[in-house]
């Protein structure tokens, strides 16, 4: 092939083709939110009635939103940033905002695949004994105890947090060096039909254990009169939305690495009920091991405690490892698919970063991915492998998460349908490029639906938060680690959108032509 | 487990897995659009063959 243009640019990276892409796309919305996250989030709100709130969440707001970030990215070739300043000039700020909210999240997820690493090992010889909620804060985190006066923030590290977290840094670095394709596409290839494995081993195992049924019977069985309150489907937008990975910027990078002329709505299905598909698998995986703890202890399901979260996976988890036969085993491969799920949306969660500023400062991939891993890996450590870590975790998580993720969300359908009326140029790349036709109800579902269902969302937990705080925790610490999380955001938003770009993106034609043209005068050349 | 909660488990796999199924065959037998519009050709990949260059 022979380069006859002026433009020194590099080419933009690819993946390799349609799969690769989906296994990447699949890989970074099957993260630790599938497994600790639905199975408890179903059965507190209606269990098998939730199905329906559930499949219309995915119907109306993921798969939509979904295909907006891949328009977005696809359409105007490039992380956030330069994706919302093709779209407009003013919009970069929103691009940096997503950048922020990847970054932020990236040091703390970080820390949460280095203790499935911990505990990984840990499942060989059992090592978190009869007491596993103890071990888990005590003994391994070695939680400072605030309630008691201890103190909200300090810099005791704790050497068996740090060290898994240093590998992990080590190895996103790695994958991150290695580029969309000899580096993320690999090691999803590595690591998803991987994880599907483990964790399909896991389920068959767990639903013959003892008392597996009644873990079943607590997760399916409906509950009709949850659906006539507002909470559950709040509970089905939410779970559908943070699960899929929208909305912060990662699906626009990963669209931006598709050749131009891609399908994209078809693969976003298989990805969309793929996740789904997998959360489906780890409800009926954790609820039948819960049924088994339940029977083993002789209590009911209902009357089980740490269902969600981390104390799912690291408190109550080890428990049923610890009473099962073959426990070792099955530990192993709990922690071994937590660790795996979480790694490769790690590796997706800092592409999005990495993308951004190789576009904006002209750096190489080598360059961003060493400043920014460095960077983000040390903060990593001062925040998260000490006695306050999951302190900081679990308040710049809330904050990050179900302040700025939902922000971000109505901010970009807002500005993009409403403001600068882009959905219809959206739509028509979809469907120009793809084979599922996308039709008019998608105007509905992120003009309307999504917006109005995440701002109630939105507005309601900024009330609560600032009403009633959070955990308890005490209010000064969270002035500073929880609002002030969102301060970090917007201001390096801000910041990041000040200096000029070393490449202007602006040069920019966005194909296909829109309106579209019908005479086939579109050159190679106006592709650019 | 109990009636209801079997019918719904069944259902729930039946929708979501049913999706995912229907989604890949739909994917595999209309992989790619035959019809694009013009132009959209991408500039060459860094991992493609060795770059001819003119001299």
């Amino acid at each position: 092939m022979s380069t006859t243009t002026t433009d020194t640019s590099p080419p933009r990276e690819q993946f390799t083709g349609q799969v690769g892409f989906i296994l990447s796309a699949i890989g970074s919305a099957v993260g630790l939110g599938n497994i600790w996250r639905f199975p408890g989030v179903a059965y507190e709100n209606g269990g098998g009635a939730f199905l329906v709130p559930y499949v219309i969440a995915l119907l109306t707001a993921g798969i939509p939103i979904l295909f907006l970030d891949y328009a977005l990215g696809h359409r105007f070739r490039g992380g956030p940033p330069t994706a919302f300043r093709r779209v407009k000039k003013w919009l970069e700020t929103l691009g940096w905002f997503q950048v922020m909210i990847c970054f932020v999240i990236a040091i703390y997820y970080a820390a949460i695949i280095g203790w499935a690493l911990s505990f990984f090992v840990y499942s060989f010889t059992l090592k978190w004994g009869d007491d596993t909620a103890g071990f888990f804060t005590g003994d391994y985190l070695q939680l400072s105890d605030t309630a008691n006066g201890g103190a909200w923030f300090t810099l005791d590290f704790v050497p068996a947090v740090l060290i898994p977290l240093l590998l992990v840094w080590v190895a996103t670095i790695v994958v991150l060096v290695g580029g969309v394709a000899k580096g993320i596409e690999k090691a999803n290839v590595i690591f998803l039909p991987l994880l599907v494995v483990a964790f399909a081993v896991l389920v068959v195992r767990a639903i013959f254990l003892d008392g597996a049924t009644d873990g079943l019977n607590a997760l399916f069985t409906p509950d009709w009169s949850a659906l006539g309150d507002m909470n559950v489907w709040i509970a089905a937008y939410g779970q559908i939305f943070f699960s899929l990975s929208v909305a912060f910027g990662i699906m626009i990078t990963y669209s931006s690495y598709r050749k131009r002329r891609a399908n994209l709505t078809s693969p976003g299905l298989v990805v969309a009920f793929s996740n789904s598909g997998f959360e489906m698998l780890a409800g009926i995986g954790v609820f039948a091991a819960l049924g088994f703890l339940a029977h083993e202890q002789g209590v009911a399901v209902g009357d089980l405690e740490g269902i969600t979260g981390p104390i799912l996976s690291f408190v109550t988890f080890p428990a049923v490892v610890s009473q099962m036969p073959a426990g070792p085993l099955f530990g192993a491969l709990f922690f071994g698919s937590l660790a795996m799920a979480g790694f490769t949306s790690l590796i997706s969660i800092l592409q999005v970063v990495s993308a951004g500023f190789q576009e904006k400062f002209g750096l190489t991939r080598r360059q961003a991915v060493l400043w920014i891993g460095i960077v983000a890996a040390v903060l990593s450590v001062v925040g998260f492998s000490t006695t306050t870590g999951l302190i900081a975790l679990d308040t710049i998580d809330n904050w990050s998460n179900n302040v700025g993720i939902v922000a971000s969300a109505v901010l970009m359908c807002v500005f993009l349908v409403w403001l600068l009326r882009t959905s219809p140029e959206l739509r028509y790349h979809l469907n120009a490029v793809s084979t599922f036709q996308v039709g008019r109800w998608w105007y509905v579902c992120v003009g309307v639906v999504v917006p109005a269902v995440l701002l109630y969302m939105l507005v309601s937990r900024i009330v609560d938060l600032a009403q009633n705080g959070y955990e308890g925790y005490d209010d000064t610490y969270l002035l500073y680690a929880g609002w002030g999380t969102l301060v970090v955001l917007v201001v390096g938003a801000v910041v990041l959108t000040l200096p000029r770009w070393r490449r202007s993106p602006d040069d920019f034609v966005a194909w296909p032509p829109y309106p579209p043209v019908t005479a086939t005068t579109t050159t190679k050349g106006a592709a650019r | 487990m109990n009636g209801d909660a079997i019918l719904l488990m069944v259902l729930s796999l039946a929708v979501v897995w049913g999706g995912l199924v229907v989604s890949i065959l739909a994917l595999r037998a209309r992989s790619e659009r035959a019809d694009f519009p013009s132009g959209g050709e991408d500039d060459h990949r860094e991992d493609d063959a060795i770059t001819e260059r003119d001299t």
